[in-house]
């Protein structure tokens, strides 16, 4: 496998600027004649297709929803960085790449970080042009906010719906492009493989959700932009269809999957309450800038909370314990989301866990309700309140909330290099689906930033290379879908399907993904053992067996059928559990989100092993009863040099 | 928060595709916790029609937690259920009695028509937006952000319109099936802010007529979309774009549309 990242040359400041210069282009009258395939509509898929149709090239653009603004980047709340220092508190782009390696805990790869700090700012710049409506302050000037990791303020926000906005901005753009023509889109189509044709990315096949015909679909370039794969925890706080089926029929046909171990598991969730539930609820990181986390000192007065028998406001304050500014008293109630989820299970395992389940811990505003009074709070954070209320039934202005972490994003995804082109030429992966910029663990409100970074700013540039350097003009838009790999492509994913409805057994799909998702947060979650995820392998094989020896599904393939769709996405899951078990086993140090109980310090903090694991580990596919190969991708530190990452 | 389990009667819309006649159907669910969200207790009867070798019933839905607008079913007679400022996914069991009945249908809208059971199609609203919903600019010319102060009273009134959803329950329940809500909802987001004032007029003209187009009837001014909407996006909006579609189709007669 070719794991040549190809940075750039030059200092780091200087190797985007050399990239752009050195990177072919297609001139103006021939970019009609070449093709992309964009699968996703999220704020990576959107803005690459509106980008790429702009420039001219004919766009084709898939998403599983009825409409592309659905895609689940509208869900995100809290904000999107970037480091414009508007508030003048010692913000640049080399500060934003240091918070950005040192949070993700020395595993990103440094040119790619640097780059996505670089167009950060610009992003900011093109979603007011488009008309984003961010929040402002009075004399018209853009309002900015804290998150998690960074000691200044570089957080632009839409209310509680930073995320709604930015999509619906990139929707704007793909809708003029859609109107225009430029792109092409298709909305409810899944798609469910890859096509290579003489080892390069040429086309997709698709379902179409509504009719159930298989589809064959060829281009110049394909570009995946769908998303992450929490949902293999089942609950997570992700939309009920994100999957992880695109990037893993990718790596089935032969693209790396780098450090799926690596998820994060986000602190200020709404806890579990029953086995009803279908997920669980973020609330905004950015609720921790005003809210302080505590628990009972003592598990007997948590035990009362539990019962009732008293409620939290009666219990005094040097009775409580705000563990995260006793630990970590710089970063305080904004430590990194990692290192606050760690330290709310380490809580609750102590017995001082304060929700009915014994999993929660109190995110609490009475002090900031002191402070600023109810109507700033509820200008800040309303809607946030609101839905907490509706959710749990209870007033946050009176009561403070119950929070629990959560599988929430997942670093890992497909290898990229700098190009974001895959192992598998002309296939390139943005936004979460590849493992790109956030190493170990994701800061909050990077991912939208990385999503448009991707989408906006580094697609027309790789893109424009991949085609006038590989495709010659006199071949563009010339691929047959009659030609034999389509044909195998569009057989395997009909007889999968067939094969699935012919089982007739007695296991539903969903019933057998919560099964999943039970093992791999009891055993892949937020803390990981060695013994533990052996079983987790194993358990994970015989659920596969079940899986295929007795599942249930009603209907047929060619019509609109939701089971079907979704025990498609849950047997790729069954088969990417596994490897994202082997990658946790294999990486024996800590690091980030992913914790191994055995590398640990004395006070309980993540302890890396630099020696073995400074690299990112890349999984090749071999067949399902074969061992996947790995192959790893060392990481150079030449500008943030890797230190014990301390929040105290 | 004390919860509890309640069993309910749902009288549900069945229709297999486009083409056939659909019937209601009856079904009971039993053990539904209060605490468990309105689309939770659809999954728990899912599972159980499944284990019944019967059909599930098909239902749009996403994110669950009321942002992306896809979930769509009209309850008890309106969309996403009588609750005001709330989507379907939002909904909760505790708001529901024992022995409730409920009955459960697609919008019904004719430029929606039904895909199968719960789901409609809602593709002519996304060509609205292909007509005008944007600012006409290239990604990656925009001028530093802060160059163009804009009001904290404009930015938020503009983004008291932006909270749309795309969901159209305003077009599933309004009479005439008007998508004036949504269109205005988008024109004023846009027409607000100093960036949307360029095209003030060519979007207003070109989404009022692609509405049009696109098989939607005309406003009566009843009302009843904003009361339905699950973001409280306001009637004020519709007399906004009226005044600019007035303007502009004024401009377009003397041939100076903005
Ligand atoms: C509740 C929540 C809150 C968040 N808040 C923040 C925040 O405040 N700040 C921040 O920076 N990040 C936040 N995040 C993370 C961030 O929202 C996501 O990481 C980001 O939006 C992902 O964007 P994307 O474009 O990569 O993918 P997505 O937006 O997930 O889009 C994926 C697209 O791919 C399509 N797709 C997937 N599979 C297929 C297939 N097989 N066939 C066809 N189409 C397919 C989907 O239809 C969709 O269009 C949050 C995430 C969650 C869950
Ligand atoms: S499912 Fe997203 S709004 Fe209801």
């Amino acid at each position: 496998m070719n794991l040549d990242a190809k940075v750039p040359e030059g200092s780091i400041e200087q190797k985007w600027t050399n990239a752009k210069f050195n990177y072919k282009l297609v001139n103006p009258a021939n970019k009609r004649k070449y093709s992309v395939i964009v699968v996703g509509s999220g704020l990576a898929g959107a803005g690459a297709a509106a980008t790429l149709g702009e420039l001219g090239y004919n766009v084709k653009c898939f998403c599983y929803q009825d409409s592309p603004r659905r895609a689940h980047s509208i869900s995100a709340q809290g904000g999107i960085n970037a480091a414009k220092n508007y508030q003048n508190d010692g913000d640049s782009v080399h500060r934003l790449f240091y918070d950005t390696v040192k949070g993700g805990d020395f595993r990103s790869r440094e040119a790619n970080v640097y780059r996505l700090a670089e167009v950060s700012n610009a992003i900011i710049d093109q979603c007011v042009a488009q008309g984003v409506p961010f929040a402002r302050e009075y004399g018209g000037m853009l309002a900015n906010r804290s998150f998690g990791g960074a000691q200044v303020s570089r957080t632009f926000y839409a209310r509680g719906q930073t995320g709604q906005q930015l999509l619906i901005g990139a929707y704007h753009s793909l809708s003029r492009q859609i109107g225009l023509g430029q792109v092409k889109m298709y909305n409810r189509h899944e798609m469910l493989d890859v096509v290579l044709v003489d080892g390069v990315a040429k086309g997709i096949i698709t379902r179409n959700m509504v009719t159930g015909k298989v589809d064959r679909w060829a281009a110049d370039a394909v570009v995946l932009a769908t998303g992450g794969y929490s949902t293999v925890f089942f609950l997570s706080t992700n939309a009920a269809g994100c999957n992880v089926t695109a990037a893993w029929r990718a790596y089935r046909r032969g693209a790396g999957f780098a450090n799926p171990c690596y998820t994060q598991i986000h602190p200020t969730c709404i806890p579990q309450e029953g086995e009803h539930q279908s997920k669980l609820t973020l609330m905004s990181e950015s609720l921790r800038n005003d809210g302080r986390i505590w628990v009972p000192k003592s598990r007997e007065t948590a035990a009362k909370i539990r019962s009732g028998e008293i409620k939290p406001s009666e219990v005094s304050e040097d009775e409580r314990d705000y563990y995260l500014e006793r630990k970590y008293p710089s970063f305080g109630n904004l430590a990194p989301r990692d290192i606050s989820s760690r330290a709310a299970k380490e809580a609750c395992d102590d017995g001082r866990g304060i929700a009915p389940t014994g999993f929660g811990v109190f995110l609490d505003f009475a002090d900031a309700i002191n402070r600023l009074g109810r109507d700033v709070i509820e200008e800040r954070y309303g809607n946030l309140f609101d839905m907490y209320e509706n959710i749990m039934g209870v007033n946050a202005y009176e009561q403070p909330m119950q929070i629990y972490p959560a599988p929430h994003y997942t670093m890992g995804g497909l290898w990229v290099d700098y190009d974001l082109q895959t192992s598998i030429p002309g296939l390139f992966a943005m936004g979460e689906c590849n493992f790109s910029d956030h190493g170990a663990n994701r800061l909050g409100a990077s991912a939208l930033m990385q999503g448009l970074a991707d989408g906006y700013f580094v697609a027309p540039y790789v893109i424009g290379n991949y085609l006038g350097a590989e495709i010659p003009v006199g071949k563009a838009g010339k691929i047959d879908v009659n030609d034999p790999a389509f044909a195998e492509a569009e057989n395997a994913v009909k007889e999968k399907i067939e094969k699935m409805l012919s089982i007739k057994g007695n296991s539903t799909p969903r019933s057998l993904h919560i099964e999943l998702g039970k093992i791999m947060l009891e055993k892949c979650g937020m803390a990981r053992d060695d013994a533990g995820l052996k079983e987790a392998i194993e358990q994970i094989k015989a659920l596969r067996e079940k899986f295929w020896s007795d599942l249930k599904l009603p209907g047929s393939a060619d019509e609109l059928n939701v089971e079907l769709e979704r025990a498609g996405r849950v047997a790729d899951h069954l088969e990417f559990a596994e490897l994202m078990c082997r990658d946790a086993l294999d990486r024996s140090e800590s690091c980030g989100g992913h914790f191994r109980t055995e590398s640990q310090t004395e006070d309980g903090e993540a302890l890396r092993d630099d020696e073995v694991f400074s690299n990112a580990t890349v999984w090749e596919f071999k067949g399902l009863d074969q061992e996947p190969v790995k192959h790893v991708e060392k990481l150079e530190f030449d500008y943030v040099k890797p230190g014990v990452r301390s929040y105290k | 928060m004390s919860e509890r389990n309640i069993s309910v009667t749902l009288k549900v819309w069945r229709q297999k595709n486009a083409s056939v006649p659909g019937a209601f159907e009856i079904y009971k669910v039993d053990s539904v916790s209060t605490s468990s969200s309105f689309l939770e207790m659809m999954d728990l009867l899912n599972e159980q029609l499944i284990e019944e070798d019967k059909d599930p019933i098909a239902f749009d839905h996403d994110c669950r937690e009321g942002i992306c607008g896809t979930c769509s079913m009209v309850i008890d007679g309106i969309p996403h259920g009588k609750k005001a400022l709330q989507t379907t996914c939002q909904l909760h069991m505790r708001s529901f009695n024992d022995g409730d009945n409920i009955t459960i249908e697609p919008y019904r809208s004719k430029p929606f028509p039904v895909m199968r059971d719960l789901i409609v199609d809602r593709e002519p609203m996304d060509a609205i937006m292909q007509a005008g919903g944007f600012v006409d600019q290239r990604i990656g010319a925009a001028q530093d952000a802060n160059a163009l102060p804009i009001s904290k009273e404009i930015a938020d009134k503009s983004m008291d319109a932006a909270s749309c959803i795309g969901c159209g329950a305003c077009v599933a329940v309004c009479p005439n099936a008007s998508a004036m809500l949504l269109t205005s909802a988008k024109v004023g987001q846009l027409n607000l802010l100093p960036q949307g004032k360029p095209e003030k007029d060519r979007r207003a003209l070109n989404m009022v007529r692609a509405m049009d187009g696109a098989g939607f009837g005309n406003c009566t001014n009843i009302g009843e979309c904003e009361a339905a909407c699950p973001k409280g996006v306001s009637l004020d909006f519709i007399a906004k774009m009226n005044r600019d579609y007035a303007v502009a189709s004024a401009k377009e007669f003397f041939g100076v549309v903005g």
